[in-house]
């Protein structure tokens, strides 16, 4: 089974989530997703074994070839490229590596480049494997190394997935394909707002779906609200106590330290196991 | 005319909360909320929407089933695995390049351009807000911030305004880089956590890789004052200023609840840091 830990808004508390519910299990396969911004291996503590660069290609000018026609400028859907008279400019933070450039170059001037798109880790963790991606500073494009990191899923075990917050490629990439997603939230118009986006993705792809409410004991009661009418199970509540923060601000585990709460993400592990099922 | 986008690297540390905040310090300016797949500014500021635009984002191919022989170069050439062997095209996975609309033989392809979001200009008790919603799981959120940024630039030429405040989304990839370019200064809103201390790390890193002068707000910074140290002093070290420390302060959840920003529900001491640390900003950006 695959548990994909997503949110909408930043901050509430999917990494949190994410880590306790691995933690609280024997053997799962851990994969941190959010490639932009990855934080998992602080709480996990990971001893990394094996690292790879997955690659990402740009053009490059071959001068002499060139005769300045303008074709790859015409056909880069994300202006990458411009050519004014004689010269040729090239904004690689725009490339999306869609090949089409040097691909279409009637002259072949342009062959491709190999750059580092990101890096991928692997790594143990008591009977935990952890991987996790992490996007070269200066890369623009995270969703290839989020595919690159999911290649490494292991058919038939237990995967949960930290995703990066926000609702648009990132999130649909790491997302997709899960058996099950995890909403964290908070009891905000913020956390509200990002929460319905987020429905509306994984509705979209089709992917069953629960919420967990964090810091549930501040703000308002529309969260809740909003999934009872809508009939969507709240799995977990989480409140806001000053221990809680300060384990995660020291990158300490909740579960580690309060059997109570190794309990209660067991159980939740198990809940999410049985919507599967169905 | 200077700009100012607001980022974080973390999502969640009060970036938003932060922006809303300064559109009641300062009059001559335009807001713009580039977080465009979960934006959420308007939440606090309450924009009436004067115009609305399609954001034409995507294009997708659709493939002339009696035209197409099978030959394959369509998938040979996708670099997005977006068309399966049935020649079936996957709406997520496509990019919108055209490449296999360009390479097939039979001109089989077409590209229908897709509306992916939308964007607004209104007007807010503070002044113009620049903001827009990107359609449910769409991508190229980077050309929808491009497109909200230079709509921004417009409306503050247009009406003689000299500042443009951002407030960016999470991350450092696509949407983030395109609300930085051409920032005169970046503030990032980090917290004293070791998750915050990364990110901080990594966002910073985009900045000096394009550039662009930043400076530092803590926020939250007494729930862990080692780390709160620690970034102070890294910071130190990288010559970058720190130019406010925010309490954590419930007051911000009382505030946004009733879908007010800090600086308009309190008068409190938390608030009056938050203008002290503005007026610091404003004399860097030498607006």
């Amino acid at each position: 089974m695959i548990v994909s830990v997503a949110s909408g808004k930043g901050g509430t508390g999917k990494t949190t989530v994410a880590v306790n519910l691995a933690l609280s299990q024997d053997k799962v396969q851990f994969l941190d997703c959010d490639v932009e911004a990855p934080n998992a291996s602080i709480f996990l503590k990971p001893l990394i074994q094996e690292k790879k660069i997955v690659p990402f290609f740009i053009p490059r000018l071959i001068k002499e070839k060139c005769n300045f026609c303008k074709l790859c400028s015409k056909v880069c859907e994300w202006n990458a490229i411009a050519v004014i008279k004689d010269k040729w400019l090239f904004f690689p933070e725009l490339c999306h590596s869609c090949s089409a450039c040097w691909t279409l170059c009637p002259q072949n001037a342009l062959e491709k480049e190999e750059k580092e798109l990101g890096v991928i880790e692997k790594g143990k963790v008591g009977k935990i494997e952890f991987i996790h991606g992490k996007l070269t500073i200066g890369q623009t494009v995270a969703p290839p190394l989020i595919k690159q990191v999911k290649k490494e899923i292991r058919k038939g075990e237990d995967v949960i997935i930290d995703v990066a917050p926000g609702t648009s490629c990132p999130m649909v990439e790491a997302v997709k394909g899960t058996d099950f997603c995890l909403l964290v939230t908070e009891p905000t118009p913020f956390g509200l707002n990002d929460l319905t986006l987020a429905i509306g993705v994984v509705k979209e792809l089709n992917i069953p779906f629960g919420v967990v409410i964090n810091r549930f004991d501040v703000g308002d009661k529309k969260v809740e609200n909003f999934c009872e009418k809508n009939n969507i199970p709240i799995l977990l509540k989480i409140p806001l106590e000053e221990r809680i923060a300060k384990y995660y601000s020291k990158g300490e585990v909740l579960v580690a330290k309060d059997e109570k709460w190794r309990e209660k993400f067991k159980q939740l592990f198990q809940k999410i196991k049985e919507k599967v099922k169905k | 005319m200077k700009t100012l986008t607001v980022i974080s690297g973390k999502g969640g540390t009060g970036k938003t909360s932060l922006v809303a905040s300064f559109a009641s310090f300062f009059n001559n300016k335009v807001m713009v909320d580039c977080d465009v797949d979960a934006a959420n500014l308007h939440l606090l500021l309450h924009p009436e929407i004067k115009k609305s635009f399609n954001f034409k984002g995507g294009k997708l191919p659709i493939i002339d089933k009696d035209r197409c022989s099978q030959c394959g170069k369509c998938i040979e050439v996708c670099q997005f695995d977006a068309i399966d062997k049935d020649f079936r095209v996957d709406p997520l996975s496509c990019e919108g390049c055209s490449l296999c609309a360009r390479i097939c033989p039979e001109k089989a392809i077409k590209m229908e351009e897709k509306i992916t979001g939308y964007w607004y200009i209104s007007d807010t008790k503070y002044g113009p807000l620049v903001h827009a919603r990107l359609g449910i799981g769409e991508g190229n959120s980077g050309k929808l911030v491009t497109q909200v940024r230079n709509t921004a630039e417009e409306v503050a030429q247009e009406k003689g305004l000299n500042l443009i405040i951002i407030d960016g989304s999470p991350g450092i990839g696509c949407p983030v880089v395109a609300s930085l370019t051409g920032a005169d200064l970046a503030l990032i809103v980090t917290e004293p956590t070791l998750s915050g201390v990364s990110d901080l790390e990594r966002i910073g890193g985009v900045c000096d890789h394009f550039g662009i002068q930043w400076v530092v707000c803590i926020n939250k910074f007494d729930i862990n004052l080692d780390n709160t140290k620690r970034i102070e002093k890294e910071c130190y070290l990288h010559g970058v200023q720190v130019v406010g420390k925010i309490p954590f302060d419930t007051s911000f959840i009382e505030a946004l609840v009733r879908g007010k920003s800090l600086a308009e529900y309190s008068t409190s001491k938390t608030t009056q840091q938050i203008k002290d640390m503005w007026n610091r900003i404003f004399n860097i950006l030498n607006v």
